[in-house]
């Protein structure tokens, strides 16, 4: 209870009643649709700093924004050869990886946020993963999640992309962020920071619903709720599939 | 034209699909199998999960049996009475597949498990195909009527009972077991066995050459149809979208195949297909002995 209370009082400390500056933000679109022809999209982000005074001196202002997907919890597992052929060996577990996760900036990641902040915000990808701790037995545990990282940057659903914030008169800023094909559903929590010195000034977040809508939503939902009325579906559609093929090459054949 | 597979949850071009479909339609229409055997390695390589790859492809499977299952009935080349036999056999071995793929995609060697059953069937009946047709062509060239029903140690076995379609009198343990060796396999491989099944009843069960692919046609349906639903309602990796883009053009592709099997002789047939199946079990050989570009991989939690 009485670290509870001083957690309290060290965030209202740390957190300004009034801030300075503010974002003021819009969104192209705030929920996308998974349609069957759907390719990937972009999702323009746009936005202006509020202030009541005027600009103040010092280092400019710079823009952060992270898209990231719904969390989940993996296993990543590491490959190795037994009796001459590569087989699955040590897992760890990784108790919350978002499906997808992007960050653009307006300037190089480390220059315009500085470690304690990024540790606070958790905004760097390495930051939006958490892992408890692999089980003792395997040596280098960091490995894993580097390589969690790894293969998600290849599959380009692990985004950063530095100096993709375009900031105009240290007031207005925008920024497409490029959604792949390959989307899970779901809330996409979407922040934007801005930061002057490193240091964290202003946040703002919203979410992005991504939701599979029309064929994709009904399909989907009977395979979880109705798994055995999907199945039999399935069965019968590949019955008359086939019926109907060596009915047409019949008339052909006649 | 890009589609997005509601439960594979990617995005993959239509038309590739349908191509795929067709290619290996046409391939088994020219060698009486299902295909799976070539279509599931290759769903792996598009990037389809491989869990959904599997589960869709018995799906596929049960309309291209069904296709080919109806001609068959109308020549009258199905042994219905064996069928039942080799299907009982069959649903054994498909709820102990289920079983097992659930555990082992638990312990995170599904994917292992999967190869090394590739590798070794496919390595043993490619091998053992590829000799047996050359040395059947060797005969034709030198003028030898090629040897048939031989006793061997099948017939001494007990519980016999008379399959008039196929002229046999045998007991039912060998058929029972070849088709529970055959569900497992379904429902692990994601394939319908017929590669398996057909050597099993020419050379083991001694069955006559002409009804064995309806027969095996009319078992494997229903294999992978309750192979298909139990993927469905355990798993739930059945992506019907998907299913639908490659049994559309698997079915046309199975039907030119039919023609170009019809211009060619039985032996060239047979070592084609052995040579292609070789040439699959090699790939699937090498991805295992050779050192993966990439040594870690992520799967969904749990244990």
């Amino acid at each position: 209870m009485r670290a509870l209370l001083s957690l309290i009082a060290m965030l209202l400390c740390l957190t300004p009643s009034v801030e300075a500056e503010e974002v003021v933000l819009g969104l192209s679109q705030d929920s996308i649709s998974i349609t069957t022809s759907f390719d990937g999209t972009e999702i323009l982000i746009f936005g202006a700093v509020k202030r009541e005074e005027t600009i103040p001196d010092g280092p400019p202002i710079e823009v952060i924004v992270t898209v990231a997907g719904p969390s989940m919890p993996l296993t990543v597992r590491r490959k190795e050869k037994r009796l001459g052929i590569w087989v699955n060996t040590d897992a760890v577990e990784v108790d919350r990886a978002p499906s997808f996760y992007a960050v653009q900036t307006s300037g190089p990641l480390r220059e315009v946020l500085s470690n304690t902040e990024d540790l606070r915000h958790t905004i760097s990808v390495p930051r939006a993963i958490r892992s408890v701790g692999a089980p003792a037995h395997i040596e280098n545990a960091e490995s894993f999640t580097d390589a969690l990282i790894r293969i998600r940057s290849r599959a380009d659903v692990y985004q950063l992309r530095e100096g993709a914030v375009s900031v105009s008169e240290q007031t207005l800023f925008r920024t497409a962020v490029r959604l792949p094909a390959a989307l899970t559903e779901g809330a996409y929590p979407t922040r934007i920071f801005l930061t002057r010195g490193g240091n964290v000034v202003s946040s703002y977040d919203t979410t992005i619903d991504v939701q599979k809508v029309g064929l994709e939503r009904w399909l989907f939902g009977l395979s979880r709720n109705q798994p055995l009325l999907y199945g039999l579906m399935s069965l019968a559609i590949a019955i008359a599939a086939g019926w109907a093929a060596s009915a047409v090459f019949r008339l052909f054949r006649a | 034209m890009q589609i997005y597979l509601p439960i594979a949850e990617v995005s993959v071009n239509a038309f590739l699909l349908l191509g795929l479909g067709g290619i290996v339609g046409i391939l088994s229409g020219m060698f009486g199998v299902g295909g799976g055997f070539l279509m599931t390695p290759l769903l792996f390589f598009i990037g389809i999960p491989p869990a959904v790859a599997v589960a869709t492809e018995a799906n596929q499977i049960v309309a291209s049996s069904f296709s080919g299952v109806l001609a068959h009935l109308k020549r009258k080349t199905v042994d219905l009475r064996m069928g039942t036999v080799l299907l009982i056999g069959g649903l054994i071995g498909a709820a102990l597949g289920v079983v097992i793929f659930n555990y082992l995609k638990a312990q995170g060697q599904v994917d292992l498990l999967v190869k090394l059953c590739y590798v070794v069937f496919l390595g043993v009946i490619g091998g053992l195909m590829f000799f047996e047709s050359l040395n059947a062509i060797r005969k034709t060239k030198s003028g030898k009527p090629p040897a048939r029903k031989k006793h061997n140690w099948i017939h001494g076995l007990p519980f016999k009972m008379r399959f008039r379609v196929s002229g046999l009198y045998i007991s039912v343990i060998p058929p029972l077991i070849v088709g529970v060796a055959v569900g497992i396999l379904a429902a692990i491989m994601g394939v319908g066995g017929g590669f398996i099944m057909v050597p099993a009843m020419i050379y083991l069960l001694g069955m006559p050459t002409k009804v064995v692919v309806g027969t095996s046609l009319f078992q494997i349906i229903f294999v992978t149809a309750f192979t298909t639903l139990l993927h469905a309602t355990t798993n739930f990796t059945v992506d019907i979208v998907l299913a639908v883009l490659l049994l559309v053009g698997g079915v046309i592709g199975a039907q030119i195949g039919t023609r170009i099997g019809v211009k060619m002789k039985a032996e060239q047939l047979r070592i084609l297909l052995a040579l292609m199946v070789l040439a699959v079990c090699g790939k699937l050989a090498l991805d295992l002995l050779l050192m993966p570009s990439e040594l870690y991989s992520i799967g969904a939690a749990g244990h």
